[in-house]
């Protein structure tokens, strides 16, 4: 028994939009940028259950996953660098209080 | 067979003559193509002189002489290959050579030559003018020899010099006339050299106009000729503007004269102006506010000789047509020389300026020359030109050691005396005034006789009032020489009340020929040399033209084909020296037996003529004629063009002005202001505003951002689905 491509794609979605909540309506930053992973995840794990169902003789989509996420481990430590960084400077991580990029 | 022989001897003889005349021609052909050395030299003498220093005193004295001296070598030579000719008989051609270029192309087929010649006329005057110049240039260095602005003296004198001898080489006519203004611009420079005298910069300025009045009658000849003709060649093989005045004389001109006529009288107020005939001749006698030297080359021997020197050039214009010798050119000129003749010897007689009465005494006798060549007589105008040159130099030099001996008085009244102190300067000056008083056997009585001669036959009233201008030469000469050289040193009661001051002055000053005393005193070598050369020739030069030796040479030489009228001869000569010698007697019994005490006497004359002296003394009121008709009527012309000026132009220049500011103002109300203006303000409103409200949109909320990125990103998929499943 294996289960359909669908399944994967509507959990791929629902953790996306989870995410897509958490990024737009989370104050803190840190739990911003723990949304932002999510939504990561959700399309690796997309593009994973893509390359299962169509191209599983290539490694292709694989590698892809494997560098995605480990670019996204050094995307999400440069991001915590940063909210650390913006913390000692503002004495806070609330992203409606971080305007200095108004135009 | 002895008949052919002889008839081969005589054929061989031609032949012969023949190959001589060639050799001769090629020989004179040469010499023309040299020409023009002879105002080269002193021409690039000035140019290298106006670059030099003010400090650089004997490299300018030396550049000038020795250019100059290069000029006369060259001219000598001209000189000496045209004479001799006259193999054809008494009536032979007279020998030209010349030599003409293209200077200045223009359009398809038109230019503008240049060209150099070579004939008696021009050989004769341009040796006299360099050697008489080069005399003048020698003492120059004498009288100058303080001036601090040495250098530029004689950079002027070269230039002029230059000018001069272009003007006598020149065979077109537009050669001639740059050289004619540039004469008249040096004589400008000159009179005005010591331009920190108010006196000297309004006689610059009136030499300058006065004569200006004149060229413009001879450029407006100029231009007709070169109508008429289509060249400003004189000679030119058959095609230059004099060898064609022939058939101008055939064309109808304006009133009594042909065009040829009316030519001639339009260049001859060009000589008027130059050479200071009435009514244009009140520049002259100002213009010897200039240097001695400067009034001895330009204003008696050369420049204003260039006026006669340009009729006698342009001779066959005026005698073109001519009817019984005379035209109605010929009559004009003829009546105006005698009439200044005679006029500015009249004022001569009553001036106090030793330089003034040998320039009214040059204004004189150049309407001496004005007058022979209006009679027709070429020969002696131009032969009087010659003796006048040398012996007006002369008389000019020795006005100038005079001026220097006596510490710059002018005053005949403040001199007297002066044979004791100044001998040579004495001698030299008499030879002068016997030359210029007609007494034989000096140059100015043959010259002042073929003059009179020519009249003679031309027009009896003419004739005698000729000779009693050359009484009164004789006369104020005489009274002149007694004024200056006899009875005793008057100059001392003026310096008496300065002595003091003087010797204070003197004290400090290294003094090189004794200024510390008050007396007058002999001039240095270097002045008195050149006075003497020139009069050696005031007494031998009239030789050539006498019939003592070959039967007046210079008639032969200058114009053989001119017919000499003949009688007369006696009464003329008999009349002229006894004019002369009653002129040196009058002059002698009213100044010469009891002479002037002091410097304050009245003139010996001022009693018996009462009014008339005044009269003469004044210049018989030119100036002031000219003061309240002349200038004042060109005032009145000024002050009227002004008013119409500032009414009429002004009126309508404002009302233009009024009605363009009217319609710009309306411009700038209903165009800029509302259009132009509204519009833009309007369109800049709208972009600011957009910009500001475009930029709310930019609130430096990251999350906001990403919120407008995520509803963009839905509608888009909505999109995509939509259609995707129509």
């Amino acid at each position: 028994m294996s289960i359909p491509l669908g399944h994967y794609l509507i959990l791929s979605g629902i953790l996306f939009a989870i995410g897509l909540c958490g990024a737009l309506t989370r104050k803190n930053a840190i739990i911003v940028l723990i949304a932002i992973e999510v939504m990561f995840n959700a399309g690796i794990l997309n593009l994973i259950a893509f390359w299962h169902y169509k191209q599983f003789a290539v490694l292709t989509a694989q590698m892809f996953a494997i560098f995605a996420i480990s670019i996204a481990a050094a995307e999400s430590a440069v991001g915590l660098a940063l909210v650390i960084a913006i913390y000692r400077h503002y004495r806070s991580v609330d992203v409606e209080e971080m305007k200095s990029l108004k135009g | 067979m002895k008949r052919l022989n002889a008839q081969r001897s005589t054929l061989n003889v031609r032949r012969s003559t023949f190959n001589e005349l060639k050799e001769r021609m090629e020989h004179l052909q040469q010499l023309a193509r040299q020409q023009w050395l002879i105002p080269f030299f002193p021409l690039l003498a000035a140019a290298i002189q106006s670059l030099l220093k003010r400090e650089q005193r004997k490299v300018s004295a030396g550049l000038a002489i020795g250019a100059l001296s290069l000029s006369c070598f060259v001219a000598l030579r001209a000189f000496w290959g045209t004479m001799g000719g006259g193999h054809g008989g008494e009536h032979h051609e007279v020998e030209r050579a010349i030599w003409n270029f293209t200077w200045l192309k223009y359009g398809d087929n038109g230019s503008l030559d240049m060209g150099f010649i070579l004939d008696p006329l021009t050989a004769g005057m341009a040796a006299m003018v360099a050697f008489v110049g080069l005399m003048i240039f020698i003492n120059a260095t004498g009288y100058m020899a303080e001036d601090e602005n040495f250098t530029r003296f004689f950079c002027f004198m070269s230039l002029f010099a230059a000018a001069m001898l272009g003007l006598v080489v020149a065979n077109n006519l537009l050669l001639f006339f740059i050289c004619w203004e540039l004469v008249g611009l040096c004589s400008y420079l000159l009179i005005g050299f010591w331009h920190f005298k108010p006196s000297a910069s309004a006689a610059m300025k009136k030499a300058f106009i006065t004569t200006r009045i004149g060229d413009i009658g001879f450029f407006l000849g100029v231009l007709t000729l070169y109508w008429q003709t289509g060249t400003l060649n004189l000679y030119d093989h058959g095609r230059g503007a004099l060898e064609q005045a022939d058939k101008l004389a055939q064309i109808g001109g304006w009133w009594i004269f042909s065009m040829a006529g009316l030519i001639a009288v339009l260049l001859f107020f060009g000589a008027m102006g130059k050479s200071a005939q009435f009514p244009l001749h009140v520049w002259l006698p100002d213009a010897m506010e200039g240097p001695t030297p400067v009034s001895a080359l330009i204003h008696a021997a050369t420049m204003v000789a260039a006026g006669v020197f340009m009729v006698g050039r342009m001779f066959p214009l005026f005698t073109a047509g001519a009817v019984g010798g005379s035209t109605p050119a010929l009559d004009f000129m003829m009546w105006i020389g005698c009439f200044t003749a005679v006029f500015s010897a009249t004022i001569a007689v009553g001036q106090f300026d030793i330089k003034r009465v040998l320039a009214y005494s040059t204004c004189s006798q150049l309407g001496y020359m004005v007058m022979a060549l209006g009679a027709g007589g070429l020969v002696a105008g131009q032969f009087h030109l010659l003796t006048h040159a040398f012996f007006k130099a002369l008389l000019f030099l020795g006005a100038g050691s005079v001026i220097i001996g006596t510490h710059h008085e002018q005053d005949m009244r403040k001199m007297g005396g002066l044979r004791k102190y100044m001998p040579i300067t004495f001698a030299c000056y008499m030879v002068g005034m016997l030359a210029l008083s007609g007494v034989p056997p000096f140059a100015g009585f043959f010259s002042k006789d073929e003059v009179l001669l020519v009249t003679y036959h031309r027009s009896k009233l003419a004739w005698g009032l000729a000779t009693f201008a050359a009484f009164l030469t004789a006369f104020y000469m005489t009274r002149q020489i007694c004024m200056v050289f006899f009875g005793k040193w008057r100059g001392g009661e003026r310096e008496q009340e300065h002595e003091k001051e003087h010797e204070e002055k003197h004290e400090h000053e290294e003094d090189g020929h004794g200024h510390g005393d008050h007396e007058p005193h002999e001039i240095p070598w270097n002045m008195w040399m050149p006075i003497a050369v020139l009069s050696v020739f005031a007494v031998v030069l009239g030789f050539f033209a006498t019939p003592f030796i070959g039967g007046n040479l210079f008639h032969r030489y200058v114009a053989p084909e001119e017919h000499m009228p003949e009688g007369g001869t006696g009464t003329v000569m008999v009349l002229s020296i006894a004019v002369g010698a009653l002129g040196i007697l009058f002059g002698y019994l009213i100044y010469g037996r009891k002479p002037m005490e002091h410097a304050d006497e009245p003139d010996p004359l001022a009693k018996p003529l009462g009014g008339l002296f005044t009269c003469l003394n004044r210049k018989w009121y030119i100036d002031e004629l000219y003061e309240a008709t002349i200038i004042r009527l060109t005032m009145a012309c000024g002050v009227l063009f002004r008013l119409i000026d500032e009414l009429v132009i002004d009126g309508i220049l404002h009302t233009i002005v009024w009605l363009t500011k009217v319609i710009s103002q309306f411009f700038h109300w209903v165009g800029d202001e509302f259009f132009i203006n509204g519009g833009f303000d309007t369109a800049c409103e709208s972009v600011r505003d957009s910009g500001g409200l475009l930029s709310r949109l930019q609130n430096g909320r990251v999350q906001n951002y990403f919120r407008v990125l995520s509803i963009g990103a839905a509608v888009l998929l909505v999109l995509y689905f939509l259609k995707l499943n129509p």
